[in-house]
């Protein structure tokens, strides 16, 4: 039945696809190549974050203003990164993986240039103390800014590894900050409350405290792309200090 | 509400070869479906298994079931003449014949026995405004249509099935031979165009599945491997087949 031997309407495509691993080198390499970017952008952004807090400790006005200045650097490399970014969408057409890499890239890097902000508020602040006597010795701030830090750095490594596990597992350190940000928080009130002449300098060390807390729930959110990347879901780690309860 | 539902489709041509297996999954009226994989994944069999040109090729022998509104497409006793008033087709290159423009619409019709002159009139300029090439040439109906540019001839070759006033609209590859404009332009006639009609396409390039499908069929070397709304397929496919295929990690 339906059998009419030798009328080929139609040309048939060949039968057999043929499998390999490699047809989109050009799309792979500029992957590496924004990758490259973040791991560069991230970097700087780590140094900025332990150097302001490091210029507060040490009351270093040059480095302080070096670090403030840094952060137009910072904001032109994000740009960059978005700009390269929008030419691999517009000339390559990523697809699926490929395409929530790319969008999470863009993210990640108005992400990172956040806490470069972060970083260049601490380095303000640190500009202006330290033309006055030190308030105290600073313990839970740098601690605080080490481990904001380092969680970034794993953070952009898990991004950049596509390491889903690490991307779910780093949030949870928040946590560890948020208990030195509160250490802190009670005890510039009691300095406060014991003399009045501490509250400007000790609102200008709430202040730092509060923007490494925010940085490191950044650095949340950069994990969040991470599994979103890999899995395609988007979710929100869950935080008990999230701004809207922050106080 | 399904317009076709196919059912453990097979074919197999008398050379041996299969280019559908045991295919199954339901075309919602009123979408836009794509139909998309490597070459010689079996879209086009599927195609035109839904409107009998299969009928045209050295077919062995076809299991399974195709239901358009609930009858069988595949019953020898169907009419396929009235199938395929039912099912239009659009091909790859657009085929004018050599009349003119409002004679390629009417030719159809008139061969079918219609005569009256309002009506066809009728027909012409709703056919083609829902082709979106009115506009294009109402002032010259007369011209022979061979005179027209490739797209607009596509959009021609659109409009002659929509004079039939068909439910279902196949295309395969309609715009494989177009500009980019002429393109967007049958794009979007297309989505002007399922509100009323079910619509079944092959695209010529992912880009163009991913920008038409409300729901996205993946076909490779005539499997079906995965059927999902075109926003979630293009984004974020379930199946590593379909993931490869799609960001282009396979050749």
């Amino acid at each position: 039945m339906m059998n009419h031997p030798g009328r080929y309407l139609f040309a048939r495509g060949p039968e057999r696809v043929i499998m390999t691993r490699d047809t989109r080198e050009t799309l792979d390499s500029k992957i590496r190549e924004l990758n490259n970017a973040i791991i560069e952008l991230a970097t700087i952004v780590e140094e900025a974050i332990l150097g302001s807090v490091s210029a507060l400790a040490e009351r270093d006005i040059t480095n302080a203003k070096a670090i403030y200045d840094e952060d137009k650097n910072i904001n032109e490399k994000r740009f960059e990164i978005e700009r390269q970014a929008l030419i691999i969408v517009a000339t390559q057409q990523p697809m699926a993986t490929d395409l929530r890499r790319l969008s999470s890239i863009i993210d990640i890097a108005g992400e990172l240039e956040r806490i470069g902000d972060y970083a260049k508020g601490i380095a303000r602040i640190a500009m202006r103390l330290g033309e006055d006597p030190p308030l105290r010795q600073l313990v839970n701030i740098p601690k605080m800014a080490e481990m904001t830090a380092d969680m970034l750095h794993r953070g952009i490594d898990a991004f950049v590894n596509l390491d889903e596990e690490a991307g779910m597992a780093i949030p949870k350190e928040d946590d560890q900050i948020d208990v030195l940000y509160n250490l802190d928080y009670q005890e510039l009130l009691e300095l406060m409350i014991h003399d009045r002449d501490n509250i400007d300098r000790a609102t200008f060390h709430l202040w730092v405290a509060h923007n490494l807390e925010r940085a490191a729930d950044r650095v949340t959110n950069i994990c969040e792309r991470t599994v979103f990347t890999t899995s395609g879901k988007l979710i929100e780690f869950d935080r008990a200090d999230d701004e809207t309860d922050a106080f | 509400m399904n317009k076709i539902s196919i059912r453990n489709l097979s074919l197999t041509y008398s050379d041996g070869t299969q280019p559908l297996k045991n295919i199954s999954f339901d075309i919602p009226a009123n979408q836009i479906s794509v139909i998309f994989g490597p070459a010689g994944g079996g879209k086009s069999s599927l195609l035109r298994t839904l409107n009998r040109l299969n009928d045209l090729t050295d077919l062995k022998y076809q299991e399974g079931s195709v239901l358009l509104d609930g009858r069988e497409v595949l019953d020898p006793a169907l009419d396929v003449i009235q199938l395929r008033r039912q099912v239009g087709m659009v091909f790859a290159r657009p085929v004018v014949l050599p009349f003119s423009i409002q004679k390629n619409l009417t030719y159809g019709l008139e061969v079918a026995g219609e005569t009256n002159k309002d009506y066809l009139l009728d027909v012409v300029e709703s056919s083609l405004k829902k082709a979106a090439l009115w506009d294009e040439v109402k002032d010259r109906l007369a011209d022979p249509a061979i005179a027209l540019s490739g797209g607009q001839q596509q959009r021609l070759c659109l409009a002659r099935v929509l004079a039939l006033e068909p439910e279902v609209v196949l295309l395969d590859e309609p715009t494989s031979g177009l500009d980019p404009i002429s393109t967007g332009k049958v794009e979007e006639s297309l989505q002007d165009l399922k509100s009323e009609y079910t619509i079944i396409l092959v695209p010529h390039s992912i880009q163009q599945a991913a920008r038409t499908a409300d729901q996205a069929i993946f076909l490779l070397q005539g499997e079906l491997i995965e059927v999902n709304r075109g926003d979630l397929i293009f984004t974020n496919p379930q199946d590593t087949r379909t993931q490869d295929y799609i960001q282009g990690r396979f050749g």
